[in-house]
């Protein structure tokens, strides 16, 4: 950072921007929870998928019926002389989307409470007009590396990603897999039915998981454009700029 | 510049934690008093493992019924998911249609018994139309004929101690258990017919285990015994299924 220089300058200036951190202690906590979590959903996920890599529509669906889909992939079932990836992978995936939904459920209710998404993550007037998106939307095309300041805050496109896989794709896939469930949906049919049927719900289900990889996918090449270690300490730490020891 | 970690920050944490653990260690007392703690209880798998069978034995009706089907939607391909037992013992019963095979009923009961088919089928018969999903990923709908597990339980006479039942396949490397919410629930049956018919071979004649709620796993096919237990410890390997040896989960209601 060319700026080093005027760090102890910098902070008398902006006392409030060093001393409170980039992201709230259990920003950062529940972050990384949900890393470790989100990886063992996807990783017992591909082995549950890797049974019957195959989608259908509607209630029912097996091999003889026709398909939505197939994809490209081996069918790797248990059979008597091998036990397929579906046998760890659903008890990691349960055990994962149990960490996920707990840790989930803090941050969305603290969240909350502590305004965060209103003061952080909803779009603020401003950001909304057409030339402001505009404007990001170029900043992003070109691969623009944000400035010190721009990254004490959420861009528009940040805040509404964010906004939608918290309350759109997440409670999307938790619909979908509960609906999943023969025994929940004895309790709740409402959720089987409201998506056409139990296939439906695991064809949604890998819809949306797609889309949080693809996210993930861009919010990782985002952070490492922006800056990796800085924006990964920030999110550890909670320091935005690196603390000058020396000075 | 403050410490980065405050003192009240460390009392307010080391107080939640310790919180979270006595929680923790009340829950897992309660939970095994109430018997909501799975066989497979066992290793890291086994606390998610818990977590959800608590949790759906607390929160839901233990007696709620899963969705059933018009005939217009059972389905036209009911896929056969692995093949007849080739043991000596089974291929008998089939060379003699079945007609010496019977169903023991042991354990806790006050009169153990052991059904024919034709004895079975006196019994009050029930049909259900139902949803059966394969662990795999696969589904289909079919009509089974049977009669409620309930009521041969209830003919023998069911000790109060009981807390499972679990049943045993002609095919030895296949038994199961339930608990007695799932084992008395109305549409759990000893199944003998299927879509109209006698009960298929590759669908599990002469009689299957039908369990409405769970995966089609727990749906045990060419039954052989049932034996009312008030603990699963001392049967087979004391993890309830032949499932979690190989990494399945007893609790197949997901």
């Amino acid at each position: 950072m060319a700026e080093s220089a005027h760090f102890a300058g910098l902070a008398i200036q902006h006392p409030k921007v060093l001393d409170s951190p980039r992201h709230s202690g259990l920003v950062r906590v529940t972050h990384w929870v949900h890393t470790i979590s989100f990886f063992g959903l996807l990783v017992s996920g591909i082995g549950i998928l890797l049974a019957h890599p195959r989608f259908y529509w509607g209630e029912t669906g097996a091999v003889g019926t026709p398909s939505l889909f197939d994809l490209p992939l081996p069918f790797l079932d248990t059979t008597p002389t091998y036990v397929g990836p579906s046998s760890w992978g659903r008890s990691l995936h349960f055990l994962s989307a149990w960490v996920c939904v707990m840790n989930g459920l803090l941050y969305a209710i603290s969240g909350l409470f502590s305004q965060h998404f209103r003061k952080n993550l909803l779009p603020v007037k401003s950001q909304l007009s057409g030339k402001s998106i505009l404007q990001v939307v170029a900043n992003h095309l070109r691969l623009k590396r944000p400035s010190e300041e721009e990254s004490l805050t959420y861009n528009v496109l940040q805040r509404l990603a964010y906004l939608t896989v918290v309350f759109l794709l997440f409670p999307l896939m938790i619909w979908t897999g509960l609906a999943m469930s023969p025994a929940i949906t004895s309790v709740f049919p409402i959720l089987v039915t409201a998506v056409h049927g139990q296939q439906s719900a695991r064809t949604i289900h890998f819809f949306v998981a797609n889309l949080l990889v693809l996210f993930l996918f861009v919010h990782v090449a985002m952070v490492c454009l922006a800056g990796f270690s800085r924006r990964v300490r920030a999110m550890i730490t909670g320091q935005s700029v690196a603390r000058k020891e020396t000075s | 510049m403050s410490p980065i970690v405050s003192r009240r920050k460390v009392i307010t944490t080391g107080l939640a934690t310790a919180a979270g653990v006595s929680g923790l260690g009340i829950a897992a007392v309660l939970a095994e008093r109430y018997g909501l703690v799975p066989p497979d209880h066992g290793g890291i798998f086994g606390v998610g493992e818990t977590m959800t069978y608590a949790a759906q034995r607390v929160l839901m009706s233990r007696h709620s019924l899963a969705r059933e089907f018009n005939r217009s939607q059972i389905s036209k391909v009911a896929p056969v998911n692995g093949n007849p037992p080739e043991n000596e013992t089974f291929q008998r019963l089939l060379g003699g249609g079945f007609q010496d095979w019977r169903l023991t009923v042991d354990g806790l009961v006050s009169r153990p018994a052991s059904f024919s088919l034709s004895e079975l089928k006196r019994f009050p018969s029930r049909t259900q139309i139902t949803h059966q999903a394969c662990e795999e990923g696969w589904s289909f709908i079919a009509e089974w004929i049977g009669v409620q597990l309930s009521t041969v339980l209830n003919f023998v006479g069911i000790r109060p101690e009981a807390k499972y039942v679990a049943y045993f396949s002609l095919d030895e490397a296949w038994w199961d258990s339930l608990d007695m919410a799932d084992a008395l629930h109305p549409q759990t049956f000893l199944a003998y017919g299927m879509n109209g018919q006698e009960l298929p071979l590759g669908h599990g004649a002469p009689v299957r285990m039908r369990v409405a709620r769970q995966l089609g796993f727990k749906s045990v096919k060419h039954l052989k015994q049932i034996t009312v237990t008030d603990t699963l410890k001392n049967v087979r390997d004391g993890q309830g299924s032949a499932g979690p040896a190989i990494g399945y989960t007893w609790y197949g209601g997901i």
